[in-house]
């Protein structure tokens, strides 16, 4: 019992280190609370049910299973890192001068007309995933791992793994380390700024996405407000594990997804969804810079 | 080459809106766009007398400072019209007052943390909600009548105020904002899950209007004149008090924190009166809204409810007294007027947020002095 609610814990915390990594990378280098960023993994979701329909209609789905689900999942990335962009172009980027007030509350904005445009156009009734594997699975110490579950927790390793290889291997990812030191300065060494942040928006959005398509297998189930709460408990585990902080990020999201599987389990799962929240309140009091952030000192 | 950008640009959003809308609305959508361009282009190339026009009622709307003399003979003009409402409107139209009202009443008190002070309070809600509650409660429950239970429901979200403002005001801007959004949460799913003492997501009803000297004012005009009464008092307590020493120690704190730190000023004290005394009327408006109602549930008092009241508080002008409660009667008004429509309300907010923020952070009537 214990077990089978680690594998559960594990499955939802991978999601949310998903997401949370596209908080923190943002956040590292704007300093922005990105509040639409839980939208751009909703749309995930629903644009990975609105191809695999559009691939199963077409019958490649029928020809091949694994193909039509590998090109449902690079589509859908690439719009929501087209989203992303289009987002930080738009929003954020003509109030990054402006005073720390303001793209927050146009993030909101963006937030909040992401969800009602996908409430509008696709409806405000839940979406369904097709369930494509059954309930094939296999045991474990007596817990029951499906097939969803064990991809999940694969892809989010092989995601992981593969952005901490591209922040600290490539030209890219150091460039943008530097601009998270100090953008003044990177951009006296001749980084573009511009691009560095544009990137970050890309790959976080397409990281979302693969989040939500993931989820959408997993639950099966998809509505256009599943994007809020989702941000609020990926935004948590970036707090917890140090906001900034990639590993942390990954730390927080899997430490989350137990606390929640363990305390719906074992103390009430109607207050699950208040967890998340008691979790981030405390760690903002107690240890504001997080599990594995490093405290810094407010510059006069 | 400028135009064969922004062709691009156009074609860019109707492939990006293509999966959602489908292929036929997408279409639709790239013609809507591209006429608009063009209409823009022609615009911009001939429409120089309108162009003008609009930076001039900008360049107004900046300086739109009543002379003194003529402050007493406006503001007579506008109660009378205020006070007559009921003999000339219909019930509809009081209605909607009235709610407008308590909204105003919401703005003034959010405006207090966001305009004068500038710190983020996502979950204003909350204390909106402990308001309504506590009224909706000690009437149905224990018996107290609106005038007994108002002040204590004043008490309690002041308490609630301090109680989550001691802790949370150690945290910078966009940390606190997140800490009174999972407050709001919190708050909302205890009053969702607490059965035994709120009936969950049924909600409370049977409560009971206000008396004065034994005579209901559940009828809508009465109340009208409740909630007016209610409104100016508001009104001119928050007016005397930003112009007080303790108001102008939260605009500096708005303005440069450190330096009013170095003049001498406690920041923290005073980010503590700002968000006890801003959740007070929070509290004075849930009282109200739960006694027109004589209903109250979970469902009036989400997110969206705190994104409405700050949204009426960035169109109005952040700071600026009478450029919020005019944002409040704006916001619960067209919705009315534009019934059509209605379903495009939230996208309308919504892009209206991100526009103000980008072309008119200082809000309607602005009262925010331009960013740093």
């Amino acid at each position: 019992m214990v077990f089978q609610q680690l594998i559960n814990g594990l499955t939802v915390g991978a999601v949310y280190s998903l997401i949370a990594l596209g908080y923190t990378m943002v956040y590292g280098i704007l300093e922005l609370i990105n509040f639409a960023h839980g939208e751009i993994y909703m749309l995930g979701a629903y644009l990975g049910i609105i191809f695999f329909g559009f691939f199963t209609a077409a019958g490649l789905t029928a020809y091949s299973l694994p193909l039509s689900l590998l090109l449902t999942l690079v589509l859908s990335v690439l719009f929501c890192s087209a989203y992303g962009f289009t987002m930080e172009k738009i929003a954020y980027r003509p109030l990054r001068n402006a005073p720390r007030l303001s793209p927050l509350i146009s993030a909101i904005g963006m937030s909040i007309f992401l969800q009602n445009y996908v409430m509008l156009t696709q409806g405000a009734t839940d979406k369904v995933f097709p369930n494509l594997f059954g309930s094939s699975g296999f045991s474990l110490f007596g817990a029951r791992i499906t097939a969803v579950q064990t991809m999940i927790i694969i892809v989010s390793c092989i995601m992981m793994v593969s952005l901490h290889m591209f922040v600290t291997r490539t030209t890219m990812g150091t460039a943008m380390r530097a601009v998270a030191q100090d953008k003044v300065m990177a951009s006296l060494l001749g980084i573009n700024i511009d691009a560095v942040i544009s990137m970050t928006f890309v790959i976080g959005s397409g990281l979302a996405a693969i989040a939500g398509i993931m989820i959408a297998l997993y639950y099966g189930l998809v509505n256009y407000s599943i994007g809020y709460v989702a941000g609020i408990k990926a935004f948590t585990a970036a707090v917890l594990g140090g906001i900034g902080s990639i590993p942390g990020a990954m730390f927080g999201g899997l430490f989350l997804g137990f606390v929640e599987s363990m305390g719906a389990s074992y103390i009430s799962s109607e207050y699950k969804d208040a967890y998340a929240f008691l979790i981030l309140i405390a760690v903002l009091l107690i240890r504001p810079a997080g599990i594995l952030g490093k405290t810094t000192e407010e510059k006069v | 080459m400028k135009g064969l950008n922004q062709f691009f640009i156009v074609l860019w959003f109707s492939i990006l809106f293509l999966p959602f809308t489908g292929i036929k609305a997408s279409l639709m959508l790239f013609t809507l766009l591209s006429s608009c361009v063009l209409l823009f282009r022609v615009f911009m190339k001939y429409g120089k007398g309108v162009r003008e026009g609009v930076r001039r009622l900008r360049k107004r709307m900046d300086g739109v400072k009543m002379n003194p003399s003529t402050r007493p003979i406006v503001f007579s003009l506008l109660a009378g019209c205020l006070f007559c409402l009921p003999f000339i409107a219909q019930n509809y139209l009081l209605d909607i007052s009235i709610l407008a009202g308590i909204y105003a009443i919401l703005a003034l008190g959010l405006n207090i943390v966001v305009g004068f002070t500038g710190l983020l309070n996502l979950g204003y809600v909350a204390f909106y909600a402990l308001g309504a509650y506590t009224y909706a409660l000690l009437n149905v429950k224990v018996g107290l009548g609106f005038w007994q239970a108002l002040p204590l429901g004043i008490g309690l979200t002041g308490l609630a105020g301090f109680i989550l403002g001691v802790p949370a005001l150690r945290l910078k801007g966009d940390y606190l904002a997140i800490v009174t959004l999972g407050f709001g949460e919190i708050v909302r799913l205890v009053l969702n899950n607490w059965d035994s003492l709120t009936n969950g997501p049924n909600g409370v009803s049977g409560i009971s209007p206000p008396y004065l000297f034994g005579m209901p004012l559940g009828i809508l005009n009465r109340y009208y004149y409740l909630v007016l009464l209610a409104l100016i008092v508001t009104y001119g307590v928050v007016g005397r008090v930003h112009e007080s020493k303790i108001g102008r120690a939260w605009i500096a704190i708005r303005e440069d924190e450190i330096s009013a730190s170095t003049m001498g000023i406690n920041t923290t004290r005073y980010r503590l009166y700002a968000l006890v005394f801003g959740s007070l009327w929070a509290g004075l408006a849930g009282a109200l809204f739960a006694a027109k109602m004589q209903f109250v549930s979970p469902e009036s008092f989400t997110f969206m409810e705190s994104v409405l009241i700050l949204s009426m508080v960035i169109l109005g002008g952040l700071g600026s007294l009478p450029g919020v409660v005019v944002g409040a009667v704006i916001l619960v008004m067209l919705p009315e007027v534009l019934r059509e429509v209605q379903s495009y309300r939230m996208i309308a907010l919504s892009v209206g947020l991100i526009a103000m923020m980008i072309f008119r952070p200082q809000g309607l009537l602005g009262g925010l002095a331009k960013g740093r």
